[in-house]
């Protein structure tokens, strides 16, 4: 597929501090979130701030990603899953809980024993526009981590990039070029070369393709798609968008404020989901097929998704759940393997969707209220007007 | 007879940098009570089309029809637009946070609506949008009628963007864009209201979207538009079963999970080009993997495919030689073989097969 060169580089100069080299321990799973907790305190007043609560952005989430896998995380705005690839890649602290990568504990890590460790993980955000500062040429955006981790000056680092941009199919004569000269779809191959320059083992790509117009998307899947192929890359793939999710991911995780509610392989997630939001969210999605489109039962969910200041007790998604009885409001319930489920599929309800279970959720008689509802015509409007 | 009937409609905006040809010659009718899907990119002109209509578009040079109800929407004067805007006419966008004005709550500026087309008193009017906001799901409508935009969720918001829009009980509803905001879950409980509400009502509805999938769900005939011009144009099961542009095949080819596409995704090289250098003949010409000498030359007519008007489409590859579908790709590279002389060529080779052709390569 490469254009150039072999890919597999030269290791890097051996001077700067080495990650702890793969081979004494070649574990299964690449990263191990452990219960990790996210909040962010509300503070109030002006001299003596003092927290008057927090937003409980993430809530004890556990998960494992396997070296080479794609790991889709899906839910709605303010379900934490941007916040939780922030944890992950150590932008925000933990309040609590333990990021494990390659076997090493990363949650406390100084941010200079950090360093090695951040040049195997990357991040691809969502807006090509926001994340590419503007007033640098791109061959100084991509090259820029090569400098920081000393992995490469002058003419070898031009050298570097100009191959990096080969990779993610971009013009190398464009180097000296700034973002703004780039389209949209253009600008997030910037960016994946950027997230690729320091040989990352783990990707996070949040809402990779979200931003880009349907015909670009495709381009920028596949490229990321051939990648991982290529350099052995395992992606933590954070979309809300659940066609491009169910495309790219081998595992998917549904998160609903704050916590995971089901996790399971993608086939058997999207085939049979056992969480009734899961099932809420896939029936929702509109798929470009209209006879699937069409004949689909969709779970309309009434009301919004509560505030994650104060989010409800027991089952977060009670207010909102079609199946909801009196436990789900007292009693949390655990992510666990529910009868009948392979192995790898766990789902935390206490009430699950059986297999062709249809959900119902209740309909607003529209016929009633708007005859109830005395709207005077347009025409009265125009003779009174005119 | 149609509600609405647009013939010929250009737009274009002159800026220093160039005359920005937004819409070049678009047609389309729209019935009563259906819902025609306008599906198209970035800078496809689906937004424009609907502004224009609407007299909204203030510094663009505007020609062609707009027939609404036997009134040509594009010649009325400002003060008869502004009485068939609203009350005839609604419009939802897309941002419903800045399409609502952040001083006044959301009550004042329903009642506002109300009372700019029909004379009822400001009490009868409040009820109104207290009814209206009942009607859209919006919970304890009385209290929220005193709320600011700021203070609702993006859904709801959005859900009073739609009580305003509906207030009148207008003919069409234009929506832009409606749900692209919103999460799945709040877009699935909008389009059902919607399509309750165009049941109810015996609306007609145009929907401007990027997104299929929102079009293979509510639209009864779909408007594929590619650099202010329509591609293609058929009812839904058409343009998703048997497409015959190339760029709405390509679409299709490009969506995970859409009729016609399986596997590895097939996206459209290239992107969407600029509105002010639009390329010759077939604007469509750069990114077509069927791209012959004729289409760098002359632009194709929106001519029908079959027999009927019913499925129309803009590209010089002849539907009764090449056929339709993605069944249809053998047959259409051979006829396109023998058409295709260097100009054809250069295009091709500028393209680089991991780019997908992106313009750093051209």
């Amino acid at each position: 597929m490469s254009p150039t060169s072999d890919p597999g580089q030269p290791p890097p100069p051996a001077a700067i501090d080495q990650p702890p080299p793969d081979a004494p321990r070649p574990v299964e799973t690449l990263l191990g979130i452990e219960n990790v907790v996210k909040h962010f305190p509300i503070k109030r007043g002006i001299f003596f701030k003092r927290q008057i609560g927090s937003v409980q952005a993430v809530e004890g989430v556990s998960l494992e990603v396997r070296r080479g896998e794609t790991l889709g995380l899906v839910g709605e705005t303010g379900c934490g899953k941007s916040t939780l690839a922030r944890c992950i890649t150590r932008l925000h602290p933990l309040t609590s809980g333990r990021i494990v990568f390659d076997g090493v504990d990363l949650s406390d890590l100084s941010p200079r024993q950090m360093r090695p460790y951040r040049r195997r993980m990357q991040m691809i955000f969502q807006d090509p526009y926001g994340s590419l500062n503007p007033r640098r040429r791109v061959g100084s955006i991509i090259g820029d981590p090569l400098t920081i981790h000393g992995v490469a000056e002058g003419p070898e680092r031009k050298r570097r990039v100009q191959e990096l941009m080969e990779i993610v199919g971009l013009n190398p004569e464009h180097y000296n070029r700034f973002p703004s000269e780039f389209s949209g779809g253009q600008r997030q191959r910037i960016g994946v070369a950027r997230a690729l320059a320091l040989r990352p083992s783990l990707v996070v790509c949040d809402e990779p393709v979200s931003a880009l117009d349907v015909s670009v998307q495709a381009q920028i899947i596949n490229l990321l798609e051939d990648l991982q192929g290529e350099f052995g890359l395992t992606y933590v793939f954070i979309a809300h968008d659940l066609a491009v999710v169910e495309h790219v991911s081998d595992r998917v995780a549904v998160m609903y404020l704050g916590k995971v509610v089901e996790l399971a392989e993608t086939a058997e997630l999207f085939g049979s989901p056992r969480h009734p939001y899961t099932a809420a969210l896939l029936s929702a999605s509109m798929i470009a097929d209209p006879e699937k489109a069409r004949s689909a039962h969709r779970v309309v969910l009434y009301g919004d998704v509560p505030s994650p200041i104060n989010p409800p007790s027991g089952c977060r998604f009670h207010t909102r759940c079609p199946k909801a009885q009196p436990i789900c409001s007292v009693e949390e319930p655990p992510l666990e393997v529910k009868p009948g489920d392979p192995a790898g599929h766990v789902a935390a309800c206490h009430f699950p969707v059986q297999p062709g279970e249809t959900l119902v959720g209740a309909t607003p008689a529209f016929s009633e209220a708007l005859s109830s509802l005395a709207v005077t015509s347009p025409e009265a409007g125009r003779e009174s007007a005119g | 007879m149609s509600l609405l009937s647009v013939r010929g409609l250009t737009v274009s905006f002159p800026t220093s940098d160039g005359v920005v040809r937004a819409v070049r010659g678009l047609t389309f009718d729209v019935e009563p009570g259906q819902t025609l899907g306008i599906v198209g990119e970035t800078g496809s002109g689906k937004s424009v089309t609907a502004l224009s209509l609407l007299g909204l578009n203030p510094g663009a040079d505007i020609s062609g029809s707009a027939v609404f109800e036997g009134r040509d929407l594009l010649t009325m004067r400002p003060d008869e637009i502004r009485r068939v805007r609203g009350a005839e006419i609604a419009m939802i966008f897309q941002d419903p946070l800045s399409s609502l004005h952040p001083y006044y709550r959301v009550g004042w500026q329903i009642v506002e609506a109300i009372r700019t087309h029909t004379q009822v008193s400001r009490d009868r009017a409040m009820r109104q949008a207290v009814e209206l906001l009942r009607l859209v799901s919006i919970p304890q409508p009385e209290r929220r009628v005193q709320a600011f935009p700021h203070e609702l969720s993006g859904g709801m918001r959005q859900r009073a963007m739609i009580a305003m829009a509906l207030a009148l009980r207008p003919k069409l509803l234009i929506a832009d864009e409606p749900t692209t905001a919103l999460d799945a879950t709040v877009q699935a409980q909008l389009m059902e209201l919607l399509g309750g509400m165009q049941r109810e009502l015996g609306m007609a509805m145009i929907v401007i979207t990027h997104d299929l999938g929102l079009v293979a769900t509510v639209a009864d005939r779909v408007l594929v538009m590619y650099a202010g011009r329509g591609a293609e144009s058929a009812d839904y099961r058409t343009i998703f079963r048997s497409p015959h542009h190339p760029y709405t095949r390509g679409l299709l080819a490009s969506i995970p999970g859409a009729a016609g596409s399986g596997g590895r995704l097939i996206p459209i090289v290239g992107q969407p080009p600029s509105l002010i250098r639009i390329p010759s003949g077939c604007a469509f010409h750069p990114r077509c993997p069927f791209a012959m000498d004729v289409c760098i030359r002359e632009q194709p007519p929106f001519a029908p495919v079959n027999d009927g008007e019913a499925h129309a489409s803009a590209c010089w590859l002849p539907p009764d030689a090449v056929g339709v579908g993605p069944s249809a790709d053998a047959t259409r590279e051979r006829y396109v073989k023998s058409r295709q002389g260097p100009a054809v060529s250069r295009l091709r080779d500028a393209r680089s097969p991991r780019s997908g052709g992106d313009v750093a390569y051209v």
